[in-house]
Order: structure tokens, then C-alpha cells, then sequence
């Protein structure tokens, strides 16, 4: 395994993600330091989840592969539970923070808002989720070794970029969707979270028959991205105009669509 | 501690530096113990909070005093221990810093991840280069009991025992500082910082330098090599000790933090290493809030004699002003540290009042220690900082005259990238671990500082990261790290 498949692993998987952290959330402090909570909140899932199977697996016998794989299923499906649980209780966190922040703010409004909040939380999330799928493999890719040597896929590496990349993604719409939900007491919008979460893990369960896990994911993930872009506030008239080009060259024209929400983004 | 008041370095931070180098490993776990007292150092006279920034002489005098007020103040500016004008000052200054503190509460918490963040890149980037940091070459004398026995039980105890030893030193090395403080003996502690950071400048980077040029293979000659270390620890020395850019300041703070956490994490074995953090990190709870802790003490002989502790090694946001160590008078000094600041006037002012100069306030490394572990209080809670920060940009520090930074204690540096060092050094999880015990130890330290604006009093610092720190380890290594091995083994993501 070379240098160039360590980087270029290492920016599939986390491209985007350093992408979005540089230019949305690296210059505020409260966006920094709801990311660095966020990533706290899923380690801990992570954490909770781990000591469950650990159980699960030290009560079982260690000889029993279908069991092992058994238990293992359970304990990816009982983690997927388990971080969408967490996502709630930060959520539960953000709002009373959110309540701290307008008590303690000037002229009584929130200097950051729900919307933004869910967009760094989530993305923080998706970030450490990322992290410790991806960080040992790119640590094993920067020694030596052969992938598939022993008859498994060569596209290892690749793929496991490929589905950290689209994980990020989702972790981060999940968490718009999911906080959205939570604020207008939308029920369906949370359980669709977790529905979807479920899936894509599910699908993982095809590895390393990859067009079944890989593609299916990133069209969820194309879903999830257009509903937290309308959730969002966003329109498709947006979309095309910043395609186009026009919020930056044609300032004026934004004044006539006084609808356009700035906040998509956060 | 967070301090509003700019970062002013003064002779305890020497002193701790001496006292670190004075005992290689003993002084530096005092010395960083001590350290964040020094941030506190700054805390002005009503600081009596200064345990929470890690300063605990200066928290205690300071604490009741500066607590109320550092902490509705600016958390930016820790001061280094500039307490002295304060009073008057610092009256005023409470009403505004009321309002300061709250609005930079986020920014201040960012100023502190980012050099944490940075001693710990170091730290780990070294770790996992060179070898020289993870070969076992022996123990330092105060663990004197070797973990290669032959049965578990028996590595326990000797452990046990090499950390009820280390703990005793610091603790002896704390009381000496207090009995040098009370009966005024100023130039053995001065001198002693200077020795400290005299074998930090030179003689630890010197074996560091050396050990990455084995790895990497580079050729050297003496001659250079003398010429470089030379540069490098004069430069250090003049940065530290007297006056120089605010960022090279802050570079060397954090480069002599992680040289002293990769002695600590070369010379102390495994089990011996966590005992002593989980150890230390409770002497720190109970040195700070216990009445008779010598911290305490310390912070209140300095009250009483209206003495400035200054930090000897506190890491600072802001500018730093620099006491010259050599002026006695502090009219002297204030001039002299006028003229060094190169930010905000008001700071200067606050910082000039100290006369601490004169002595270096008792910086013993137990207050040092203190504010090491801790962080200066602050005082607004994260929140409330956010709220501020995150008001439209004219309300930027930056314009603000007084702008304030924040300082901690370099004992919290240099514990902090301990637990992370051996994490990547130890660990079977790896890059996981290390990543786990990061994430906690930077949600540690948001906690203390939520904590802080919350209960207003001096907290320790170090505790809360730590345990987070050593909680996230055994249990990222133990758990987390076979249930991701056996995902990636199968694909599966979660």
C-alpha cells in the first residue's frame, strides 16, 4: 500500500467533512465547540454500545462463528438505537443551551440558532463516526501489506472511504432532519432518521458485495440531503441560482426574493 | 484559570520551571501543578478562585476576590499575575467584566483547545516517529519499582507503591515551595526557575533534537547542532523569562509542555503512569478545595502579604507581560512591563500594579501546581460565552480595550498530553484510543469552565479531563477497540 492510496483514501473519506468543518464551522467558537460536544455524544453511544456486546460475546461461546456474526448484527443494529437515543439527548442539551444562551445574550435572541446547531451536530457526529471507522484502516495503509491477499476484495480500502464519506454525510443530514423533527414535534421526520440509519447499516451487512451497500446508500443519501435542504428552507430556485452563480454577481436579485432563507446552510 | 487581565509572566512561572528542572520528573509534576496556579496568578486580588484555573495560591487569595469577579469577567484574560492594582481596578472592572466574561466565554474555551490541541498533535506525532519516547531505558528514582514481575498482583503493588512515592515527593517539594514562600526565601526560588528552565531550554530539547535525527537518519555535525540548540534555548529563555512575540511565546510554552510530558511518558511505566494521573488529578481536588491544602495556603500567605504570584509558566492567549525578574522595584517593572506589552494598555495597566516583582510572590510550585491543574476560572460559562462571541463581529474582542485572554496552567498541558501520549503509545486500539481520550480530555476542560461560571469558585481543572481521559481509555481499549475490529474485520459500519 502506497502513499497515494493513504491520501487519497484519507480525502475521499474526509474531504468534504474538512471541507464543510473550514468554511462553516472553524471560525465560530460555539460552532466548535457544539461539533467537539457532538463528537463526545456519539463516542459515548459508541461506548454504551461496545459494552453490550462485550457482554453479549464474553456470555457466548467464542467458537460459534454463525453466533459471533449473529451477535455481532445485533450489536451494530443495538448501536444504530443507541446514537439516534443520543442524538436526542443532545438535542435535549442544545435546547437548554439554546434557553442559556438568549438569557444570557444581549438583545434576547440566540446567537446561534436550532437549524445551525443540528447542521454542527450533526456534522459532528458524522465526523467521529467517521474517525473510527476510517483512521486505522489509513494508519494499516501506510504500512506494508498486499489488500485481498488472501482472497477478499482489493477495493477494500476504497470502499471503506467511499462509505466513511457517505456516513459523514448522512450523520450530518440526519442530524437537520432529526432536530428538525424534534422542534415541530414531527415524529415521522425522527423515526424516518433512525428507519434510514438502520438501513444503511443493514445494507453494510452486504459487504463486500459492494454495488448493493455502496450505491443504495449514497441515493439515501442524495433523499436525505434534498429533504434536510427543503427542511432547511432551501428551494430549488436557491439551488439554481447559487449554481448560477447569481447571489454573488447579481446582488439585487436577492433582494426581490425576499423568501430566500440565508440560514440553509447554517 | 481564565483570567480576564493579560497574561503577565512572572517569576513563579520560573520558579516552576526551575523546580521542574531542579527534579526532572518530580518538579514537573509539581511545576505543572503549579503552573496553572500561575494563571490564576493573574487573578486579581478578589480571585479567590484561582483553583479552578490551576493557580492555587493565587485562587485562594484571589479566588474570593476574582472569582466573583474573573469569573463574570473576560475569561480571556488570565492574568498572569497581575493582581496587584487590581483592587481598584478591578472594582470597576467587575460590573464590565460581568458583562466581558459572558461574551467571551466560547472563544476563550477555543483559545485554550487549540494550544491543547497542539501540545497533544506534538506530543503524539513524536510518539508514534520516535522510537527513543517508547523504549524502556530505565525509571526515574522516584519509581524505584520495576513493573517486570512475575505475577499481577505484585506489578500492582510495585505500582501502587511508585506512585504513593512520586505523590509523597511532589507533595514534600509543594510544602518545601510554601516554608521557601512564607520565610521569603525569593532567590532560591528564582534561582531554582531559572535552573528548571535552563535544563528544559537546552538540555531536554538537545536529547530530543538528537533522537530525531537517529529517526530520520539526518547527518549532524556538533557544530550546527550547538548553534541551533544554542539559538532555540536563548531565544526560549528571553521569550519565557522576559519579553518577546506573544506567539513565540505561547510556541515555546507549548513546546517545553510536551518535551516534559514525553519524560514523563519515557520514564514512567505503564500502570505507574495511570495511577499517578488518576492520583494526581485527585491531590488536585483536594489541594485546591481542603482548607489546609498547601495550594490554599499559599494562595493566602500572597493575599497576605499582598504579593502577586505570578505564573511561572502559564500559557497565555494574550499578551504577555513579562516581569523582568531582575527588577526589584516595581515601579521599575511597571514600566518595564509597559513597555514590553505590545496589547492592550488596560491590561498593561492591571498587570503593572503587581509588585509581585519584587519576589516572585510565592509562586511555590504547590500554587503553581494548583493552577496548573486548573484552569483559571471562568467565568462565564460556555454558553454565555457563545451568546457573546457570537454577537455580530463589532463586538469583537479586538476592539475591545481591554482585550482579555486566557491562560492555563502548563501542569494541565502537560498532564493532558501524558494521558494522550501514553494512549498512543500503550494502547491496542490505537489511533481510536487516542482520538477517545482527546475528544474527552477537550470536553473535560469545557466542563470545568461550565462549571466554573456555574459555581463561581475555585475547581480544579485537571480532574475532570483526566478521569474523562482515563475513563474513555480503558474503556475505548477494552471495549470499543474489539467491536470495531470486528466491523471493519466484516465491513460493517454503524
Amino acid at each position: 500500500m502506497t502513499l497515494a492510496v493513504f491520501f487519497g483514501c484519507s480525502f475521499i473519506a474526509f474531504g468534504p467533512a474538512l471541507g464543510l468543518c473550514l468554511f462553516s464551522v472553524v471560525r465560530e467558537p460555539l460552532r466548535v465547540i457544539i461539533l467537539v460536544a457532538g463528537a463526545f455524544f456519539w463516542l459515548v453511544s459508541l461506548l454504551l454500545s461496545s459494552l453490550v456486546w462485550f457482554i453479549a460475546v464474553k456470555a457466548s461461546d467464542p467458537g460459534d462463528e454463525p453466533l459471533q456474526k449473529g451477535l455481532l448484527i445485533f450489536g451494530v443494529l443495538f448501536s444504530v438505537l443507541l446514537q439516534e437515543a443520543f442524538r436526542f439527548l443532545y438535542y435535549k442539551l442544545l435546547r437548554k443551551a439554546i434557553e442559556g444562551l438568549v438569557a444570557l445574550s444581549e438583545d434576547g435572541c440566540s446567537p446561534i440558532s436550532i437549524q445551525q446547531m443540528a447542521y454542527v451536530a450533526g456534522l459532528g457526529f458524522g465526523l467521529m463516526s467517521g474517525a473510527f471507522s476510517m483512521i486505522n484502516l489509513l494508519a494499516d495503509a501506510l504500512g506494508p501489506g498486499t489488500v485481498g491477499i488472501h482472497g477478499d476484495s482489493q477495493l477494500y480500502f476504497l470502499t471503506s472511504a467511499f462509505m466513511t464519506m457517505v456516513m459523514i454525510f448522512l450523520h450530518t443530514f440526519w442530524g437537520i432532519l432529526f432536530f428538525h423533527g424534534c422542534e415541530t414535534q414531527r415524529w415521522w421526520e425522527m423515526v424516518a432518521v433512525i428507519f434510514t440509519h438502520l438501513i444503511v447499516s443493514g445494507l453494510t451487512f452486504w459487504n463486500p458485495l459492494y454495488l448493493g451497500s455502496l450505491i443504495p446508500s449514497y441515493l439515501l443519501m442524495f433523499a436525505t440531503a434534498a429533504w434536510a435542504y427543503v427542511l432547511s428552507g432551501g428551494c430549488t430556485q436557491n439551488l439554481l441560482r447559487s449554481l448560477q452563480g447569481e447571489y454573488l454577481v447579481q446582488p439585487h436579485v436577492q433582494r426581490r426574493s425576499p423568501a430566500r432563507d440565508p440560514a440553509s446552510e447554517g | 484559570m481564565l483570567r480576564k487581565e493579560p497574561l503577565c509572566l512572572r517569576r513563579k512561572d520560573l520558579f516552576c520551571v526551575a523546580i521542574i528542572g531542579f527534579h526532572r520528573a518530580v518538579p514537573m509534576t509539581e511545576l505543572s501543578a503549579h503552573l496553572p496556579q500561575f494563571q490564576h496568578g493573574q487573578l486579581t486580588e478578589n480571585f479567590p478562585d484561582n483553583h479552578l484555573c490551576n493557580t492555587n495560591d493565587n485562587s485562594e487569595r484571589r479566588r474570593h476576590d476574582n472569582s466573583e469577579r474573573r469569573r463574570n469577567d473576560n475569561p480571556e484574560s488570565e492574568t498572569n499575575g497581575q493582581p496587584q492594582n487590581r483592587t481598584q481596578q478591578v472594582v470597576e472592572q467587575d460590573e464590565e467584566d460581568e458583562e466581558l466574561t459572558l461574551k467571551y466565554g466560547a472563544k476563550h474555551v477555543i483559545m485554550l483547545f487549540a494550544p491543547v490541541t497542539l501540545c497533544m498533535v506534538v506530543v503524539v506525532a513524536t510518539i508514534k516517529s520516535v522510537s527513543f519516547y517508547t523504549r524502556k531505558d530505565g525509571q526515574l528514582i522516584y519509581t524505584p519499582f520495576t513493573e517486570d514481575t512475575d505475577t499481577v498482583g505484585q506489578r500492582a503493588l510495585n505500582s501502587i507503591l511508585n506512585a504513593a512515592i512520586m505523590i509523597s515527593v511532589i507533595i514534600v517539594m509543594t510544602i518545601l515551595l510554601v516554608v521557601l514562600y512564607k520565610y521569603r526565601c525569593y532567590k532560591v526560588i528564582h534561582g531554582w526557575l531559572i535552573i528548571s528552565s535552563l535544563l528544559l531550554l537546552f538540555f531536554f530539547s538537545f536529547i530530543y533534537l538528537g533522537e530525531v535525527f537517529k529517526t530520520y537518519n539526518v547527518a549532524m555535525d556538533y557544530i550546527t547542532l550547538a548553534l541551533m540548540i544554542w539559538n532555540f534555548g536563548v531565544v526560549g529563555m528571553i521569550c519565557i523569562h522576559w519579553k518577546g512575540p506573544l506567539r513565540l511565546q505561547q510556541a515555546y510554552l507549548i513546546m517545553i509542555s510536551a518535551l516534559m510530558a514525553l519524560v514523563f511518558i519515557k520514564y514512567l511505566p505503564e500502570w505507574t503512569a495511570w495511577l499517578i494521573l488518576a492520583v494526581i488529578s485527585v491531590y488536585d481536588l483536594v489541594a485546591v478545595l481542603c482548607p489546609k491544602g498547601p495550594l490554599r495556603m499559599l494562595v493566602e500567605t500572597a493575599q497576605e502579604r499582598n504579593e502577586t504570584l505570578f505564573p511561572a509558566l502559564i500559557y497565555s492567549s494574550t499578551m504577555m507581560w513579562l516581569v523582568n525578574m531582575a527588577e526589584e522595584d516595581p515601579e521599575a517593572q511597571r514600566k518595564a512591563s509597559k513597555s514590553s506589552t505590545y496589547d492592550k494598555q488596560a491590561a498593561a495597566n492591571q498587570i503593572q500594579n503587581e509588585d509581585a516583582d519584587l519576589d516572585d510572590g510565592g509562586f511555590n510550585p504547590e500554587w503553581e501546581q494548583q493552577r496548573d491543574s486548573r484552569i483559571g476560572p471562568l467565568e462565564s460559562t460556555p454558553e454565555s460565552r457563545a451568546a457573546v462571541q457570537a454577537l455580530p463581529s463589532n463586538s469583537q474582542a479586538s476592539e475591545d480595550p481591554e482585550e482579555r485572554g486566557v491562560k492555563l496552567g502548563l501542569g494541565d498541558f502537560i498532564f493532558y498530553s501524558v494521558l494522550v501520549g501514553k494512549a498512543s503509545a500503550t494502547a491496542s486500539g490505537d489511533w481510536n484510543t487516542t482520538l477517545a481520550c482527546f475528544v474527552a480530555i477537550l470536553i473535560g476542560l469545557c466542563l470545568t469552565l461550565l462549571l466554573l461560571a456555574i459555581f463561581k469558585k475555585a475547581l480544579p481543572a485537571l480532574p475532570i479531563s483526566i478521569t474523562f481521559g482515563l475513563v474513555f481509555y480503558f474503556a475505548t481499549d477494552n471495549l470499543v477497540q474489539p467491536f470495531m475490529d470486528q466491523l471493519a474485520f466484516h465491513q460493517f459500519y454503524i
